[in-house]
């Protein structure tokens, strides 16, 4: 049986995150959540950027989603089976994409960009203004839930974060990148990258156009809910800095560090900006500047991002060895 | 009647200094095709420049009647960033939007630093500077004679940019250059002087604003990024690339932030965004754009 590289990637990928709770101190697996959560939503936001070429600069819209309708589950409601919630962000993401998306998907570029973003903006503020459904600035609980209908009352939260449930939301982000993975590399994968290189030529060969886009969209709505919802568990807070168009922007610059060209490019980039965030702002109040810098010089310099990088690298290698 | 009116003038003022930001915004779209995030930053730097200048001019003790012409000079002056952030542009033109996008989201991220490091985290402000030339008052009506003589040089500088762009030949060149950068070039046009200069002029206005617009709001580290995204709400409405729609969305978007802050507050935000996103579904290309098509 071949084994395909990717497969290779992505099992040492899962061993070393499964491992590394063991290696590093709590304070680092608990880090590894907002990974998780990132890399779920980019997922989701790639599918739509590098396969089918819409750039969505409202994409933190979809974090909010899952964050607010956590915290509206489990915070109002009282339910406390984080899967239910899970499930249910995401199917009602989905269902505020549909016609969201119907409005969108005509579009292609900056003009796309530009819709999703006022989208995004209009969430925000209806976040922002109306405080006594969403809690204004100070935004809305996410109380602590059930795993797996486990409580683990013996952990504090740290604890819970950094144990059971780091292994949990590895598992999703496990599940969604095999999901993933078998979407693009299906005839409906196939389908979307024929609109991205060339839209016309697709619509003459009879490829709904429209309704591709529109399906891609839905899609990376529900993952961007359901990274949503494990960030606000994470915090336990849903608020609206997590829906501003900066965020959007934030996700954008993920997805080129990793190298939207790849299927792994959003998940290396979620890794990356992760930990340089955390240690740039341990290491100086001017983070911002230095991450800027970066992403310019990966605009510059590597447009591929670090997935790029790493098979240039990797090319030259076999060549030398061969 | 005279609140009504003072809505209107404050909504105008408003709309004057989102005029000149997007009227920026507009120009390096319309001949260089980017998206420039940056318009906010610069919008920003000439706030914090202005802020500075103002202190000094007062320890120094100038008289205040150069304070109005001392801020649109200094606006001017911070030009010189211009150049070398185009330079930097450069990379990324015929690229991918979301390159262009990216890359000028990257300027945001920095300048945002580089104010925090000069001025400090906390906002900056000048205790009732609008105050220098004055208050008009007929009954309950009043208004800070600075925000008129602000609301007139945003006159004065639409109308020279559109006698600029309409009536001189380097206008001419500019709006050739923008049609069609390959024929002009072809025609003998230097097109790296003219992309040099359009972002100049983009950034100066920008840095203008800013700089009128001190002496009546604070300057803070949040300025940047709130005023683009309302900048780009502008030009969306107006239509990206032209000036008449640059106008007419300032005004929109002014007067309706200043009668629903006053009457909605709640939807103060929530009403531009809808008719954003009114026009980009009816008419996608803005009230004043070209059909996309």
């Amino acid at each position: 049986m071949k084994v395909s590289p990717a497969a290779i990637v992505a099992l040492c990928g899962t061993c070393a995150l499964a491992l590394l709770p063991a290696v590093v101190p709590p304070y680092y697996a608990g880090l590894m959540i907002p990974f998780f959560g990132y890399a779920i939503a980019l997922l989701g936001f790639n599918l739509l950027f590098g396969y089918t070429g819409q750039l969505s600069f409202g994409h933190a819209m979809f974090l909010g989603f899952g964050a607010y309708g956590a915290a509206v589950m489990s915070g109002v409601l009282g339910i406390k089976s984080f899967e239910l919630v899970l499930l249910t962000v995401m199917v009602a993401s989905a269902a505020i994409a549909l016609p969201m998306g119907l409005l969108c998907v005509r579009y292609v570029g900056i003009f796309f960009g530009m819709l999703t973003l006022a989208f995004g903006m209009l969430f925000h503020s209806f976040l922002f203004k109306f405080y006594s459904v969403t809690g204004g600035d100070s935004g809305m609980r996410v109380p602590r839930m059930n795993i797996l209908g486990l409580e683990f009352a013996q952990y504090n939260k740290i604890e819970f974060l950094a144990g059971p449930f780091y292994y949990y939301c590895l598992g999703i982000l496990v599940v969604a990148g095999f999901v993933m993975w078998r979407i693009v590399h299906s005839p409906f994968g196939l389908h979307l990258r024929t609109i991205r290189d060339n839209a016309r030529k697709a619509e003459y060969l009879g490829v709904h156009v429209h309704r591709f886009r529109l399906a891609a969209f839905v899609i990376s709505a529900a993952f961007g809910a359901a990274g949503g919802a494990i960030l606000g568990f994470r915090i336990g807070l849903a608020d609206p800095e997590l829906v501003y168009w900066t965020q959007s922007g934030q996700l954008v610059f993920m997805a080129v560090l990793g190298g939207f060209a790849n299927f792994f490019g959003p998940i290396i980039g979620a890794l990356t900006f992760t930990l340089l965030q955390d240690q740039l702002q341990s290491l100086t109040e001017y983070w911002r500047f230095v991450l800027g810098a970066i992403l310019a010089l990966i605009v510059i310099g590597f447009p591929e991002g670090i997935a790029g990088l790493a098979n240039d690298l990797w090319r030259r290698l076999a060549r030398r060895v061969a | 009647m005279a609140a009504f009116a003072n809505i209107l003038v404050g909504g105008v003022f408003h709309a004057a200094v989102l005029f000149l930001v997007a009227a920026g915004l507009q120009l390096v779209f319309g001949v260089q095709k980017i998206v420039n995030l940056a318009c906010g930053s610069f919008y920003a730097l000439g706030a914090y420049f202005g802020i500075t200048f103002i202190q000094y001019a007062t320890q120094l003790g100038i008289s205040p009647w150069l304070i109005l012409p001392g801020l649109i000079i200094s606006g001017i002056l911070l030009g010189f960033i211009g150049p070398p952030i185009e330079r930097m542009l450069r990379s990324v033109y015929g690229r991918d939007e979301s390159f262009q996008l990216l890359l000028t989201f990257a300027l945001v991220l920095m300048f945002q630093d580089v104010f925090k490091f000069v001025w400090g985290a906390n906002p900056r402000a000048l205790d009732s500077a609008y105050l220098i030339y004055g208050i008009i008052r007929t009954g309950d009506f009043s208004v800070p004679v600075y925000n008129l003589l602000v609301i007139a040089a945003a006159v004065v500088t639409a109308a020279g940019l559109g006698a600029f762009l309409q009536r001189t030949n380097y206008g001419r060149i500019l709006r050739a250059t923008a049609e069609n950068r390959d024929m002009a070039e072809a025609l003998g046009v230097d097109v790296r002087r003219i992309y040099s200069i359009v972002f100049t002029l983009g950034a100066v206005l920008g840095t203008t604003a800013g700089a009128l617009v001190v002496p009546t709001a604070a300057a803070s580290l949040d300025m940047a990024i709130e005023f683009v995204i309302e900048a780009f709400a502008v030009v969306v409405i107006g239509g990206l690339g032209s000036m008449r729609g640059a106008l007419v969305g300032a005004l929109i978007v002014g007067l309706i932030r200043a009668y629903s802050i006053v009457f909605f507050p709640e939807l103060e935000v929530l009403a531009i965004y809808m008719i954003v996103i009114a026009v980009l579904i009816f008419r996608p290309a803005g009230l004043f754009g070209r059909s996309l098509a």
